[in-house]
Order: C-alpha cells, then sequence, then structure tokens
C-alpha cells in the first residue's frame, strides 16, 4: 500500500469525501494517517462537521481499532513562508516580501508555484519521522485538485527543475518528484457512473501514465442499487401487463380490471421501469469503458440520505473490506 | 442563512421550522419562469447560464441557443467544456475558437445557431496578438513565464469566457449570446475570479518587478528603492537569475496591455449589468446545488446583475404519485410472502448490482430461481416477484421526490421571489440536438412535471 494517496476526479464526483473516507480506512487499527486538503476550500472541516482548519495538524477523527485521523489544510501562503525561511532563513525579507504583495502574487496567481508548494508539503509530510525515526504518519491521503489539472499538479516540480536549473529549488524539486514517481505513491481517480467523468477518468489516466506518474484505483461513487434485473423488465415491458395488474390488486392496490386502481398503475409502473433499464444500460456502457483501462476498480454507495458523518465511516468500512493490507494498489 | 440538510425520507419538520410554507403553498407562490418571452424578446441580447459544476449548464445553454435560433433569432452559444458526444454533434468539436454554424436547426422562423468551445489559452494569446506589437507579441508568447501562466492561474478560464463574450458582443453578428460558464467548484467563481485577476494587474508586485526604472524614477521613493534592490537580490538568489529575468521580461511585456485588460474586463463587467442581459442559475433539487444557487442569487444581487430565475435541472417526476413509497413497500412484501412458499430467498428479479447479467433471453422458468415446483407455480412467482420489483422501484422514487421537494422548498422559504422553471431528469444523457429539444421544451413548458392526480393522504410530502 503507497504511503501516499492522491485523490484525484472531476469536480463534484465526490474527491473529499472518498479521500476522508479512505484517510479513515487507512487509519483503521491503529496506524495514523494524515488528510491534506489543498484547494482551500475547507471541505474537510465541513464534512467532519469541525470548525475551520487552521494550517496546522491537528487530530480530527479517530478510526475503528483506535487509529488515528489527522488534517491538514495547506494554505500556500504560509507554506511559501515557510519555504522561505527553510531554505533562506528569511525572516525580515519574507515579510517586506508580503508586504509588496509577492507572496500574493507567488501563491495565487503563479498557479506553477503555489502547487510545489503544496506538493512540497505533502512529500514533506510523508517523509517525515519522529524521534524514534518513526515516520510520523502511515499513510498521507491527499484531496487533490480535479483530473484536468492533476497531472500539470503533481509534475510542476519537474517544470522547476527544469527553470532553476541548480541550487536548493531545484534540489528540493528533484526531491519531491522522487517521492511522486515511485511506487510510494499511488493517483486515484473518482469518477461517477456517466460518461462526462468517466471519459475525463480515462483522459486523466492516459495523461498521468504519459507523465509517468504512479496511478492508482478508479474508485466508481455514488452507486445507485440496481432493483430490477434485466430479464424482469423485458418480460414486464411484454404480455404480462394483466398479469402485473392482477398481482398489484392481489397485494391490496385496488381492482385490476380496466380502469381499476391497479390496473391504472401499471402502465407509470412499466415506465419508471423502462427508464431504470434505461439507466442500468448506459451504466453497463460506462463500467466497459472503465473496464478497459485495466485497472483494480472500487464501487462505493449511493448513500441516499446524504453525506453526513455516519455516512462517510459507512464510506470508510466499504473501502476497508477492499483495502487488503499489503497489497498493491 | 442555512439550508439544514438532513434528508430523510419521513417527514418534513425541517422544513417547516425554518418558516416555509407547505409544499403546495410554496408551489402555488413560486413564480413561473417563463423562457421563451426571454428568448422571443428582441430586447434579450445575452442569457448566462451559471451554478456549480455538473449541474447541467452547459446542456441549458446548447439547449436555449437551439431553441431560441429556431424560434427565428440569430442566436450564437459560447460553450466551455460540453461533453465530448453533444460537442461533436453540435459540430464544434474542433477548437479553433471560432463560433461554426450548427447544422440541422430548423431555420424556417429566419433564425441561425452558431456555437464554440472556448480554448483558453486560444484565447488569452489572441489577447496578446491584439494588443501589442508584433515584436512584443512574440516575446510574450515564447517567454517560459507566460507560457505557465496563461494556462491556469486562478481565474483564468472565467476572465477568458468574458474576454470572448466581449469579443463576440463587439462583432455584433449576432443579436442573442447564450453563454456557458466555466465548471468550478462554486457559481461564485464567476463573479469572483474576474477581480481576482484585476488585483493582480493592480499589484504593487508588478510595479516592483518592473522597477527600478519606474519607482526609483519618482522622488521620495527612496526608501522602497532600497528595499527594492534588496528584494531584487533576494529574488534572483531564490529564483535563480535566468528566472528572475524570464518574470521581468515577461512583466514589462505584458505592461503595456494591462490598461487593455482592466479596460474591457470593466467594460464587460457593466455589458452583464445591463438591461439586455439574463442571468440564469442552473442547479440540481440537491442540497449542495441550492445552497450554492442561494448563495449566487444573493450575490447577483448585490452586484445588480440582471437575474432572471432559476432553472431546477434533473428534477424527477412519477406517473404514479399517488401511491406512495410506504404503500408500494408494504405490498411488496404481500407479494413476497405469499410467492414463498417453497423458496428461500423470494427476491429473483430484485438483485444486488454486483451479480452478472445473463446475456441469453430467459425462459419464465430461467428467471425464477426455482428450485422445484411446477411450472405454472413458477410462472405466477415470476409475475409476482416482477411486480415487487416494480413496486420497490416505484418506492425509490417516491422517496427520491419527496427528497427533492424538501431541498427546494428550503430554497423556496428563502427566496419566495425567485421565478423557477423544471427540467425533468432525462433517463440517458443529454448528447444530440433531438436530445436538446427535449431540455427544451421542458425548460419552456409552463406546467409543473408531475401530474395532479393526488390522493391526498398519500402524498409524498406533508
Ligand atoms: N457516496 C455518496 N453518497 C451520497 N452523497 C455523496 C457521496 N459521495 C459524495 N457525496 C456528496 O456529493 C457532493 C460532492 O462531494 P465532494 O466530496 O465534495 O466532491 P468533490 O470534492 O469531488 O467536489 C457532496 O455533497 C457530498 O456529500
Ligand atoms: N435534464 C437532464 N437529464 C439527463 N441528463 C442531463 C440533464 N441535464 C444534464 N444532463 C447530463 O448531465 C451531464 C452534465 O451536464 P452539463 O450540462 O455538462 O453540466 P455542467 O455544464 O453544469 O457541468 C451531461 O452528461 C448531460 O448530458
Ligand atoms: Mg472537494
Ligand atoms: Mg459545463
Amino acid at each position: 500500500m503507497s504511503r501516499l494517496q492522491v485523490v484525484s476526479g472531476k469536480g463534484g464526483t465526490g474527491k473529499t469525501t472518498v479521500a476522508a473516507a479512505l484517510a479513515l480506512a487507512l487509519a483503521t487499527e491503529g496506524k495514523r494517517a494524515l488528510l491534506v486538503e489543498v484547494e482551500g476550500r475547507q471541505g474537510i472541516a465541513q464534512l467532519f462537521e469541525t470548525e475551520a482548519l487552521p494550517y496546522e495538524e491537528r487530530k480530527i477523527a479517530v478510526a475503528p481499532g483506535g487509529g488515528e485521523v489527522y488534517a491538514l489544510a495547506i494554505d500556500a501562503e504560509r507554506a511559501l513562508l515557510d519555504y522561505l525561511q527553510m531554505f533562506y532563513k528569511l525572516g525580515g525579507a519574507g515579510r517586506a516580501l508580503k508586504k509588496l504583495g509577492a507572496i500574493d502574487f507567488a501563491t495565487t496567481i503563479a498557479p506553477g508555484l503555489r502547487d510545489v508548494l503544496l506538493t512540497g508539503k505533502a512529500c514533506e509530510a510523508v517523509r517525515r519521522r519522529d524521534k524514534q525515526n518513526r515516520y510520523a504518519y502511515d499513510y498521507v491521503v491527499m484531496d487533490a485538485p480535479p483530473t484536468g489539472r492533476i497531472t500539470r499538479f503533481l509534475n510542476v516540480n519537474d517544470e522547476v527543475a527544469g527553470l532553476a536549473k541548480f541550487g536548493p529549488i531545484h534540489n528540493q524539486a528533484q526531491a519531491v518528484m522522487r517521492v511522486l514517481k515511485s511506487p510510494e505513491t499511488a493517483v486515484h481517480l473518482v469518477t461517477l457512473l456517466e460518461e462526462m467523468p468517466v471519459q475525463e477518468t480515462a483522459d486523466g489516466i492516459a495523461e498521468l501514465r504519459a507523465a509517468e506518474l504512479p496511478v492508482g484505483n478508479v474508485i466508481v461513487n455514488m452507486v445507485r442499487p440496481h432493483l430490477l434485473d434485466e430479464d424482469a423488465l423485458r418480460t414486464a415491458a411484454g404480455e404480462r401487463r394483466t398479469a402485473v395488474a392482477k398481482a398489484l390488486s392481489q397485494a391490496g392496490l385496488g381492482g385490476a380490471r380496466r380502469g381499476g386502481l391497479a390496473e391504472r398503475l401499471v402502465d407509470p409502473l412499466l415506465e419508471q421501469a423502462a427508464e431504470h433499464a434505461q439507466r442500468v444500460e448506459l451504466e453497463r456502457e460506462q463500467r466497459a469503458v472503465l473496464a478497459r483501462l485495466d485497472l483494480a476498480t472500487y464501487e462505493l454507495p449511493l448513500l441516499g440520505e446524504g453525506m453526513d458523518l455516519a455516512g462517510l465511516y459507512r464510506l470508510a468500512k466499504e473501502l476497508r473490506t477492499r483495502l487488503a493490507p499489503g497489497g498493491t494498489s | 442563512m442555512t439550508v439544514s440538510g438532513t434528508d430523510t425520507g419521513t417527514d418534513s419538520n425541517t422544513a417547516t421550522s425554518t418558516g416555509a410554507t407547505t409544499g403546495d403553498d410554496a408551489m402555488a407562490a413560486t413564480p413561473a419562469l417563463d423562457i421563451d418571452p426571454l428568448l422571443d424578446d428582441p430586447a434579450t441580447r445575452i442569457i448566462v447560464c451559471c451554478g456549480a459544476g455538473g449541474v447541467g449548464k452547459t446542456t441549458t445553454a446548447a439547449a436555449l441557443g437551439v431553441r431560441a435560433a429556431e424560434r427565428g433569432r440569430k442566436v450564437v452559444v459560447l460553450t466551455i467544456d460540453p461533453a465530448r458526444r453533444l460537442a461533436q454533434s453540435m459540430g464544434i468539436d474542433e477548437l479553433d475558437n471560432t463560433p461554426r454554424r450548427v447544422k440541422g436547426i430548423d431555420e424556417t422562423a429566419g433564425g441561425e445557431l452558431s456555437a464554440m468551445m472556448l480554448d483558453m489559452k486560444r484565447t488569452f494569446d489572441e489577447i496578446v496578438e491584439a494588443h501589442a506589437d508584433a515584436e512584443r507579441a512574440r516575446a510574450i508568447l515564447e517567454n517560459p513565464f507566460y507560457q505557465s501562466l496563461s494556462a491556469g492561474f486562478a481565474g483564468t478560464q472565467e476572465y477568458m469566457a468574458m474576454e470572448k463574450l466581449g469579443q463576440l458582443r463587439a462583432r455584433d453578428e449576432w443579436d442573442l449570446i447564450v453563454v456557458d460558464t466555466p465548471p468550478s467548484r462554486s457559481a461564485l467563481d464567476f463573479l469572483d475570479a474576474p477581480k481576482r485577476l484585476g488585483s493582480f494587474l493592480d499589484g504593487k508586485f508588478i510595479r516592483v518587478l518592473m522597477a527600478p526604472a519606474k519607482v526609483g524614477g519618482r522622488a521620495g521613493m527612496k526608501f522602497l528603492n532600497v528595499g527594492m534592490s534588496m528584494m531584487t537580490g533576494t529574488l534572483s538568489k531564490l529564483m535563480g537569475g535566468q528566472l528572475l529575468r524570464d518574470v521581468q521580461t515577461f512583466v514589462a511585456a505584458m505592461d503595456t496591455m494591462f490598461g487593455g485588460f482592466r479596460t474591457r474586463a470593466d467594460a464587460t463587467y457593466r455589458l452583464l449589468q445591463a438591461p439586455g442581459t439574463a442571468f440564469l442559475v442552473v442547479a440540481a433539487p440537491e442540497r449542495d446545488a441550492l445552497r450554492e444557487a442561494a448563495y449566487f442569487v444573493e450575490r447577483l444581487a448585490a452586484e445588480e446583475m440582471p437575474f432572471a430565475g432559476l432553472v431546477l435541472n434533473r428534477v424527477h417526476g412519477s406517473g404514479a404519485p399517488q401511491l406512495s413509497a410506504e404503500r408500494a413497500l408494504a405490498a411488496a412484501e404481500n407479494l413476497d410472502e405469499g410467492g414463498i412458499v417453497d423458496q428461500g430467498a423470494g427476491n429473483a428479479g430484485v438483485r444486488d448490482s454486483s451479480a452478472p447479467s445473463p446475456t441469453a433471453e430467459p425462459t419464465p422458468d430461467e428467471t425464477s430461481d426455482s428450485q422445484g415446483g411446477s411450472e405454472g407455480q413458477s410462472g405466477t412467482r415470476t409475475v409476482e416477484q416482477l411486480t415487487a420489483g416494480l413496486l420497490r422501484l416505484h418506492a425509490e422514487r417516491m422517496h427520491v421526490l419527496a427528497r427533492e421537494q424538501r431541498t427546494r422548498d428550503r430554497f423556496t422559504a428563502l427566496h419566495p421571489e425567485v421565478a423557477v422553471t423544471e427540467v425533468a431528469a432525462l433517463p440517458g444523457d443529454v448528447h444530440d440536438l433531438a436530445g436538446l429539444r427535449a431540455i427544451a421544451d421542458r425548460l419552456a413548458a409552463r406546467e409543473a412535471v408531475e401530474p395532479v392526480e393526488y390522493d391526498r393522504s398519500d402524498q409524498p410530502v406533508g
């Protein structure tokens, strides 16, 4: 199991939710996981129903079996000041830069620089060790930018190493790339069983592979149950109308004769069934597209009642059953 | 303002406790958003479709374009990120950043439709080419810093969409422009991003980078100048001399354009505020999307942008709303009990999504996982189980309906003044003109989605 788990996907497919569930799943049984947010949306705080996260690692949840989930919302501006401090002991000049708006400039305008800081901070957490020389975190899970930006985001340090040809920035960039391109990292893509997110997933994987970044799994989120199988539907559409009306009537839903209550239910019920069948068929097509990607695919159910903490633990449990410890990713 | 969010399938205390009216009253009070008069009015020159990601902005924009064109207007649709198949069917899957005439539109009413897909990078390059002399333009376009900058700094896509809108408007070839907006997480990004870009363009740091020529020239700036040389020293140590020179060249080259950027951003902003513009907010009947929509409606008001109404997309309906989820489930159980005399599970026809699907056309005997019993009995069971399956499906649908209704009621309670039109969720994707017309028909339909054959006691929402 890779120690840095990066979770990307089309916007709205459930990146933040899946990243959080994954952190909980990985922390199970006494492990320690750090959940990292890089988009500055405070989505993690919302999900865990806590106040906004500061730029500081803090414990936000206890996983089953005594594990711990820490969270960190990386603030690019603070990360830049840390970075300057780390490499240049810049104290005063750092403040001057800030006054001039250079930090603003660097963090919000030059996305490359921003991404350097964010990936750098995450990799630092991956490599960090405590006094006993054990890893500070067993796993780092990143709620990453969406599919359209993920390759560039992870690869930014390659660009930096190219722009700054030597010196500390160059070295730092290369160290980060070594982590990101190693089996220590796995990039997962979250998708729905719909055309656009599946297409984006396929494109995203091609890009990641071209950039030699380690692709992890496809996580299909919000999977709805199939309540009726196709065969039943086929029969329903045919000669069974009267029989269905009778069965409805028998179940206490009114008269089965023409114009009877049960009889009038038949058409709308069959129509809903036909729509269901169409959806099932579309999902089957999308599953086939995903299957061609040749990656392990996990499915997470749609929680019909909406997302809350209990739901998050449920998703974590689902993931847990699929993550064989020590298995490949 | 909070939109409370526990969406259980039972009662709706949450809606009433926020001071909401009941479902029916809210429905009655909600003004209808009338799409056709908006499309037909020659004074309507720009329609902007906003909303959170994935709610149907692009689909709505394209559908409006088709309908307006077929009702006689000369329309151009600016899409940002159409689904691939949709783009192909409209003939705009090639990124050349100019509008293409869409084929297959009924032009008998005298209208026409053009469409384009925004190429952000191209648009940025075009601005540079249009506003700098050839040599300077080349210097900018080749600058490595520009190349990484133009691809994606915060808000570029929003800004470029605005820029393109300004360009299309200036060409004056169309009498209606329908604009899609970028797939940001939040609808608010559309309003916020250009300002963020503006603050960059006006930023002090930019001035500093172009110093000392500028800053140092002025009297009284000596202090800053000292800071400056310390700064440039620091920067070059940080970034390496070459990178700093790249940045400086870039900024200096862009400097001449900044004025132009600003002016045009302001002009486009005013264009959006003008009476000929109509903002439509698109949302799905889900908690987050409607919360977004509520924020957005408030922001539009604060920015004095002309807001026309809410498109509630992907709303579910049922042809049998008189049958409640509870009764359907009870009846399904009835049928199960009747049908499982000599069977364990009694749920053939109801199965888990992970089960493999048989491909051959089954005989009735195969569809019931019968372990015995005569053919006659197994046939009966199959119908009963099938019917139970239909009823469970219906129960699920009714739960969805109830949940959507409650979410919508909360929105209505907060914004009773907002005009709404509903678009049913189609069972499949929307990827051709026929699909767009189907969406457009629903956008323009004036009556509610559900038929009105209610038995009061069975209504899903109290
Ligand atoms: N399995 C699920 N079942 C139900 N709702 C879900 C599920 N996964 C995510 N959601 C909901 O979908 C919305 C988008 O999820 P989020 O994790 O914020 O996506 P992203 O980070 O990709 O934008 C949220 O409202 C979230 O609660
Ligand atoms: N009313 C609807 N019924 C069914 N599918 C829809 C509907 N509206 C949109 N879709 C589908 O949803 C997906 C996302 O729609 P899109 O318009 O691209 O959203 P956005 O532009 O807001 O991200 C597309 O695949 C589209 O076909
Ligand atoms: Mg998120
Ligand atoms: Mg779109």
